[in-house]
């Protein structure tokens, strides 16, 4: 049966096409496995609970997830705004929204540091005025990745709402709903699974966010140090212990992934 | 008059300039084929379409108004709207569906749910209140979306192809019951359709729509009597009589009797098509079940056919060609015999 239908007809794959996508499966696995071969599995508990670990792996999920909420904040209202709303410039506005998506996040970390660094337009007046040095700080790392991850999210909530049926609010308004009100109650709840995969999306790259932060943010163990970071700085000195925080990384977005997509994504396919 | 509009919208190669005004309490359907600016009209209606001329006015209050820059959007404007494939919002339950108008205009969540219950009790889907849109048949999805509308209690109540989604057998038992609600409804109706019999069956007033301009209008019976053009004739030419089924035969309500093919019991409406009629000038010979004595009261030629009105114990509208028409040598007041095919005539349940 599985040989016939591998010969031909509509499930068989082309040879042109096979050997590049079986190329390509190791290519994306293969290093894994590597990974978890080379992983010092006697040495693991005490690598885990070495000093710096904790607290890198502690830095780095919450300021993952702030990133990740700054983003649901500002972003799905922007993703709306340009899928639903009239507005000139559109276009433009896309473009801009989306240049974070293709800049190298070093770029995007000296252009924050210009913008709200010491001697930065910005960030010389917060200090003036308020005493308030963002660079080389957790809000910094926060910043970094909001900077870099917040356009997958927007990209993905755009997205899903341009997909939704938008009768659905025209239905609303004629049910005396107005704007804010028919994007509450119902906007919202319909492109739901979307905004899931889209903050997903979001926490996973803020989570794995290297360039933007150790230019913006610095290096330091506790406050700006996080997982990428610690990983960077272990295989120059222990390869070892990179090994395993890597592992760490590797093992809490799967996690990340596995739950949510049981939870949420699964639907993101299903939505009307 | 409860509603006037005068709409004027460019919308590609189409100019839509229709003049609107339905009584309250009263039914017009706008009838006529797709692209025709039906669905224009009921969007500019809604709010959900600024026109690009005229005004549009309920109960004295202006929703639209060009010249005087008024644009009520459609959240202000005390409407209720069903659409074809119903949109009842998926994340909710059934009463709170029919709750959302209610919640938005103000009243608190608990009066809503009983409200909405109220209306799911009158539609005779209380029993569903707690299920999805999902878990709906779509005559029950339709009912409880003309249940949506209907709760806000609107001054004016559109309805866009509220039955061309569903299944035939559906649409009859669906047609039934919203001609029931549209009975007691006080406000104006606009129902705009491309079946004629959902205007027949439903409206007080045809107003025939052909590119997006008015063709014809008037009461439904006289629509299609005095069909004024070929393309009315073609849609409308329907004789719709209302009886009682007794197997298979139907008892007039105005006397006489029709046979059919389907075996019906209770009320219902016979419609016969003008072209299955056929006109003798004699009883025929083995003659067929349904055989009526009839006297041409009227005449309308148009095309090749003739559109001959006839009075009689069951009153029929009757196609026959011209030539036929001239050798028979019709005139009003001419005695003839009219017979149909049972299986030609039409029987819906009403």
């Amino acid at each position: 049966m599985r040989r016939r239908r591998a010969r031909g007809g509509q499930g068989s794959v082309p040879v042109p096409l096979l050997v590049p996508a079986v190329v390509a499966v190791a290519f994306l696995v293969l290093p894994l496995v590597g990974l978890l071969v080379r992983t010092p599995w006697s040495e693991l508990g005490s690598q885990l609970t070495a000093p710096g670990v904790g607290q890198a792996l502690r830095l780095s999920l919450v300021s993952a997830s702030l990133a990740t909420a700054v983003s649901l904040v500002l972003g799905v209202p922007l993703a709306w705004v340009l899928a639903r709303s009239r507005i000139r410039g559109r276009g433009v506005l896309r473009a801009l929204v989306t240049v974070p998506l293709v800049l190298p996040p070093v770029v995007g970390g000296v252009a924050l540091f210009l913008v709200l660094g010491r001697q930065g337009i910005v960030g010389r007046w917060l200090d003036e005025a308020f005493g308030i040095t963002i660079p080389f700080t957790t809000t910094a790392v926060v910043i970094a990745e909001t900077f870099v991850a917040m356009p997958f999210l927007v990209i993905s909530v755009e997205g899903a709402l341009r997909a939704a049926d938008a009768r659905y609010e025209e239905a609303a308004a004629t049910l005396g709903a107005d704007r804010w009100t028919t994007f509450r109650r119902v906007t919202l709840p319909l492109v739901a699974p979307g905004i899931a995969a889209g903050a997903v999306l979001c926490w996973a790259r803020a989570l794995g966010e290297f360039g933007a932060t150790i230019t913006f943010a610095g290096n330091f163990p506790g406050t700006t140090q996080t997982m990428p970071l610690a990983v960077y700085l272990a295989l120059q000195r222990d390869p070892e212990s990179a090994i395993v925080l890597s592992l760490v990384l590797l093992v809490v977005s799967l996690a990340t992934l596995l739950l949510l997509r049981g939870r949420w994504l699964g639907r993101a396919g299903a939505a009307p | 008059m409860s509603l006037t509009a005068e709409v004027r919208v460019q919308r590609g190669p189409l100019a839509v300039e229709l003049d609107v005004q339905v009584a309250d309490g009263e039914v017009l359907a706008v009838l006529g084929p797709n692209g025709a600016g039906k669905s224009t009209l009921l969007r500019v209606l809604a709010g959900l379409l600024a026109p690009d001329g005229g005004r549009v006015e309920v109960d004295g209050e202006p929703w639209d108004d060009v010249a005087a820059g008024v644009h009520l959007p459609p959240h202000r404007r005390r409407l209720g709207m069903v659409f074809q494939d119903h949109l009842l919002f998926p994340h909710l339950t059934v009463t709170d569906n029919v709750a959302f108008g209610l919640r938005t205009r103000g009243a608190g969540r608990r009066e809503a749910r009983a409200a909405a219950a109220g209306w799911l009790a009158r539609v005779e889907l209380a029993d569903l209140g707690a299920r999805r849109p999902a878990q709906l048949s779509g005559g029950q999805a339709q009912r409880v979306a003309l249940a949506r509308a209907l709760a806000g209690e609107p001054a004016l109540l559109l309805l866009d192809e509220p039955l061309s989604a569903l299944d035939a057998r559906t649409r009859l038992t669906v047609r039934a019951e919203l001609r029931r609600h549209l009975g007691a409804f006080p406000g104006s109706t606009v129902l705009v359709t491309h079946d004629p019999i959902d205007a027949m069956a439903l409206a007080d007033r045809v107003l025939v729509v052909e590119d997006g301009m008015v063709v014809q209008a008037g009461p439904p019976a006289e629509v299609a009597r005095r069909p004024r053009t070929d393309y009315v004739a073609r849609l409308v030419g329907l004789s719709l009589l209302p009886g009682t089924g007794e197997g298979t035969t139907v008892r007039l309500d105005g006397g006489g009797r029709v046979a059919v093919a389907e075996e019906t019991a209770g009320p219902v409406l016979v419609a016969v098509r003008p072209e299955s009629v056929a006109l003798w000038p004699q009883r025929p010979d083995g003659s067929p079940r349904n055989t009526w004595p009839v006297v041409l009261t009227g005449a309308t030629p148009h095309g090749a056919t003739v559109r001959c009105e006839l009075a009689g114990e069951v009153p029929l509208l009757a196609d026959v060609t011209a030539a036929s028409f001239a050798e028979m040598g019709l005139a009003p007041g001419a005695r003839l015999w009219a017979t149909v095919k049972a299986s030609e005539v039409a029987v819906y349940a009403r």
